[in-house]
C-alpha cells in the first residue's frame, strides 16, 4: 500500500513538464477563484420573513372599485318581487359555493356581500357563472339566466350593500384616446386589436363580444386574475373611449388585405413563410428538372 | 388559403396526371462507369420560344411602368402597388425560366477530376519537410525563441482588447435615488392612499426625463399575506406598498402584465408577467422568477411615505436594473 502509493507520487509522468505546469496553474486559479467569488444567485440563501395572514378565508382578495364620485352609474330593476325571485334563485344555483347568506364558503367561493350590482351583472351577463368546479377559470359562455332572471339575482346581491354598477357610453368617447388608454393598460394581456391571449396561470379573453357595460365592469372590478382600475387611473372619459376603441376593434382598417383573424404579426408571417415556401419548393422542381436522353 | 392549396395540389396532381399519359418513367441514375460520353450540347434557336420571351418582358415591363404611374395617380393604393410590382417580378421570373430552358443552348459538361491522395506524393512532401530541417545543431534555442516571438505576437494581438468600447457606466444609474417623488404619466404625484389593492400603477421619478434608464416602476399594494421579503428588505414596503424596475432582466422588454387573485385559495397568487417571454416575476417576494427565461430577479427599490403621504424612493437600486449581461447578473434576492 505505502509503496504502490510512494510509486504513484515518484514515478515519472509520460506528459512532458511544461504541459504539467501549465495544467497545475490553470488548475490552481480556478481553484483560487472559485474561493474568492461571490456565490451566484441559486446558491445564496434567504430569509423569508413570515407575513400576516392573508383576510379571513372566504372573503374576497380583491373588491371591485367604485365608479367614482359624479360619473354615471348603471341602475337595475329592483322591487320587492323581483328581490324574492332573486333569492330562489340563488338559493338553487349559487348558494352552494357562496353560501346560503352570501357569506362564501372558505377555500371555495368568496363571499358576495358588499359586491354590489357590477359583479353580479358581469359574470351573469356573459354567462362565466355558474361554474362547474370552484377551482375551474371562469370562461365567457351563454348565459344560463335569461335577462330577467339576471336582474333578479342583481336586485336580491345588491339588497346586501356595495357600490354602484359603473357604465360606459361609447358615443362620449374619444377613438384616439381610446386607442392610447387601451395600449397602455390593456393591450399587454388582451392584444392590441383586442384578440385576447394568455398571462401565466390564466387566458385573457378576447373582448369581441363585449359590450360597453360589460366592459365598464369589467375595468372597475377585474373579474378573475385581471387587476381592477380606479377612477385615478381611468377616468369616465378614458372608459368611455376604451369602450368605444373596443367596439372599433370589431371592424378594424385592414387595407393591408388579407386580415387573418388580426391577431398579429406572427401568424402573418407563418402563412408568408408557408405558402411562399411551398411555391418556391414547386417552381424550383419544376424549371430544374434532368435532361432525359441525350438529343 | 384553402383555395390557394387546393391551387398547388391541383397543378401537382394535374402534372403527374400529364407525365402518366405521356408514359414518361423517371430518368435511370447516372451511374460513374457508364461508357457512355454524357457530353452534349444543344442549340434550340427556336424563333417562337424567342417570341414568347420578347413579349413576357414587355409585359414585365408594362407591369413595372405601372407603379410610378399608380403611385402618382391613385396615391398609392398598397394593393395596386403590390399587383404591379409583383407582376413584373413574377413575369421577370418566368421569362427568365423559359429563356432558360429554350432560348440559350442546353449543355451538359464534364470536368476531370484528379485522384485525391497518392501515396508516392505523401512521402515526397514527408521528405522535403525533413530536409529543410538539415544542418541545424541548436533546435531546442531555435524553437524556444520562436515559441517566444508566438506567444508575444498573441499579446500584442490581444492588447487592443483592453481598449474596447466605451465605460459603461451609465447602465449602473438609474434617476432614482432616496428622496426622489413617484408621479404618474401625467406628473402627478402619488399618494400612499391612493394605491389600491388589485391595481398596478406604472410611476415616474418626478423632474427627471421619463426617458431615461430606469425611470419607469411597477407599483402595487399587497396584504401582509402575500409578502415574504428577505430579512434585509423588511423595511422597503411600507403599509405593503411595493415597487420593482418595469425592465424585464431577460431580454429588456416593459413588464406590463399584472395578475391579482380575485379570490386567492382557487386561483393564482399576484405576479408580474412580461410579455415578450412570459417570465413571471412574485412581487411578494421580492421579484422572484417563477415562470420563463428571466435568470434573476426583478430589481426592487425601497420605498419610502413621507410626512405628508406622498411615495418617496427610500434609497437608489441596490443592483442593476436592465436585462442581464456578464457584468449584472448580481441579484440579492
Amino acid at each position: 500500500m505505502k509503496r504502490a502509493l510512494r510509486r504513484w507520487l515518484t514515478h515519472r509522468s509520460r506528459i512532458p513538464p511544461a504541459l504539467r505546469l501549465s495544467l497545475a496553474v490553470v488548475l490552481a486559479t480556478m481553484a483560487v477563484v472559485g474561493l474568492v467569488a461571490p456565490t451566484s444567485e441559486g446558491q445564496s440563501s434567504t430569509s423569508a420573513t413570515a407575513g400576516g395572514p392573508l383576510p379571513e378565508p372566504n372573503s374576497p382578495t380583491k373588491s371591485p372599485e367604485p365608479p367614482g364620485a359624479g360619473n354615471p352609474t348603471r341602475s337595475f330593476p329592483d322591487s320587492p318581487a323581483l328581490r324574492a325571485q332573486g333569492f330562489t334563485l340563488y338559493q338553487a344555483s349559487c348558494s352552494s359555493c357562496h353560501g346560503i347568506a352570501l357569506q362564501g364558503t372558505p377555500r371555495v367561493a368568496p363571499s358576495l356581500r358588499g359586491v354590489g350590482a357590477g359583479p353580479v351583472d358581469f359574470y351573469l351577463s356573459t354567462g362565466r357563472m355558474p361554474l362547474e368546479q370552484p377551482r375551474e377559470e371562469p370562461q365567457r359562455n351563454s348565459p344560463a339566466f335569461t335577462r330577467e332572471q339576471i336582474d333578479a339575482l342583481i336586485a336580491y346581491v345588491a339588497s346586501f350593500g356595495g357600490p354602484a354598477a359603473p357604465t360606459a357610453d361609447p358615443a362620449d368617447g374619444n377613438l384616439a384616446l381610446g386607442f392610447r388608454k387601451f395600449t397602455l393598460n390593456c393591450a399587454g394581456c388582451h392584444q392590441i386589436v383586442a384578440r385576447g391571449g394568455i398571462t401565466v396561470g390564466a387566458q385573457a379573453p378576447d373582448l369581441q363580444e363585449a359590450t360597453p357595460q360589460q366592459i365598464a365592469e369589467a375595468v372597475r372590478m377585474g373579474p378573475y386574475l385581471m387587476p381592477h382600475f380606479d377612477s385615478r387611473q381611468l377616468d369616465q372619459q378614458d372608459l368611455d373611449s376604451i369602450a368605444r376603441y373596443v367596439l372599433w376593434t370589431r371592424h378594424p382598417d385592414n387595407s393591408g388585405g388579407w386580415a387573418i383573424y388580426n391577431i398579429g404579426p406572427i401568424p402573418e408571417g407563418m402563412v408568408a413563410w408557408f405558402i411562399g415556401l411551398a411555391a418556391l419548393v414547386l417552381v424550383a422542381r419544376l424549371i430544374g428538372e434532368r435532361m432525359d436522353e441525350p438529343v | 388559403m384553402s383555395r390557394l392549396a387546393k391551387l398547388l395540389g391541383l397543378l401537382v396532381a394535374a402534372r403527374t396526371a400529364l407525365r402518366a399519359a405521356a408514359g414518361r418513367s423517371a430518368p435511370p441514375p447516372v451511374t460513374v462507369e457508364s461508357d457512355v460520353d454524357p457530353r452534349r450540347r444543344v442549340v434550340p434557336s427556336s424563333r417562337r420560344a424567342e417570341g414568347v420571351v420578347a413579349l413576357l418582358l414587355l409585359i414585365a415591363a408594362l407591369f413595372a411602368f405601372a407603379f410610378p404611374v399608380i403611385y402618382i395617380v391613385s396615391s398609392g393604393d398598397t394593393q395596386l402597388l403590390g399587383v404591379a410590382l409583383g407582376g413584373a417580378l413574377l413575369l421577370l421570373a418566368v421569362a427568365c425560366i423559359v429563356a432558360g430552358k429554350f432560348v440559350v443552348p442546353q449543355e451538359t459538361a464534364v470536368e476531370d477530376r484528379g485522384p485525391l491522395l497518392v501515396e508516392e506524393q505523401t512521402e515526397e512532401v514527408i521528405e522535403l519537410i525533413e530536409a529543410g530541417g538539415q544542418g541545424i545543431s541548436r533546435r531546442a534555442i531555435l524553437l524556444g525563441a520562436g515559441g517566444a516571438a508566438g506567444a508575444a505576437l498573441l499579446t500584442a494581438a490581444a492588447t487592443p482588447l483592453a481598449s474596447l468600447g466605451p465605460t459603461l457606466s451609465a447602465l449602473h444609474e438609474t434617476p432614482w435615488a432616496r428622496g426622489v417623488r413617484l408621479v404618474d404619466d401625467e406628473g402627478r404625484p402619488y399618494l400612499a392612499d391612493e394605491i389600491q389593492i388589485g391595481s398596478c400603477y406604472t410611476a415616474l421619478p418626478e423632474g427627471k426625463d421619463a426617458e431615461s434608464f430606469g425611470a419607469g416602476l411597477l407599483v402595487v399594494r399587497l396584504p401582509a399575506g402575500f409578502i415574504h421579503l428577505p430579512a434585509a428588505r423588511r423595511d422597503w414596503a411600507p403599509h405593503g406598498i411595493l415597487a420593482y424596475s418595469k425592465i424585464c432582466p431577460h431580454a429588456g422588454c416593459a413588464i406590463s402584465l399584472y395578475r391579482y387573485p380575485t379570490y386567492a385559495p382557487t386561483s393564482q397568487e399576484p405576479a408580474f408577467t412580461c410579455p415578450c417571454h412570459y417570465s413571471t416575476f412574485l412581487p411578494g417576494e421580492g421579484g422572484r422568477v417563477i415562470f420563463g427565461p428571466a435568470g434573476r430577479a426583478l430589481p426592487q427599490l425601497p420605498l419610502m411615505i413621507d410626512a405628508e403621504g406622498y411615495l418617496r424612493a427610500a434609497a437608489k437600486f441596490h443592483e442593476d436594473i436592465g436585462p442581464s449581461w456578464w457584468g449584472v447578473h448580481r441579484a440579492q434576492s
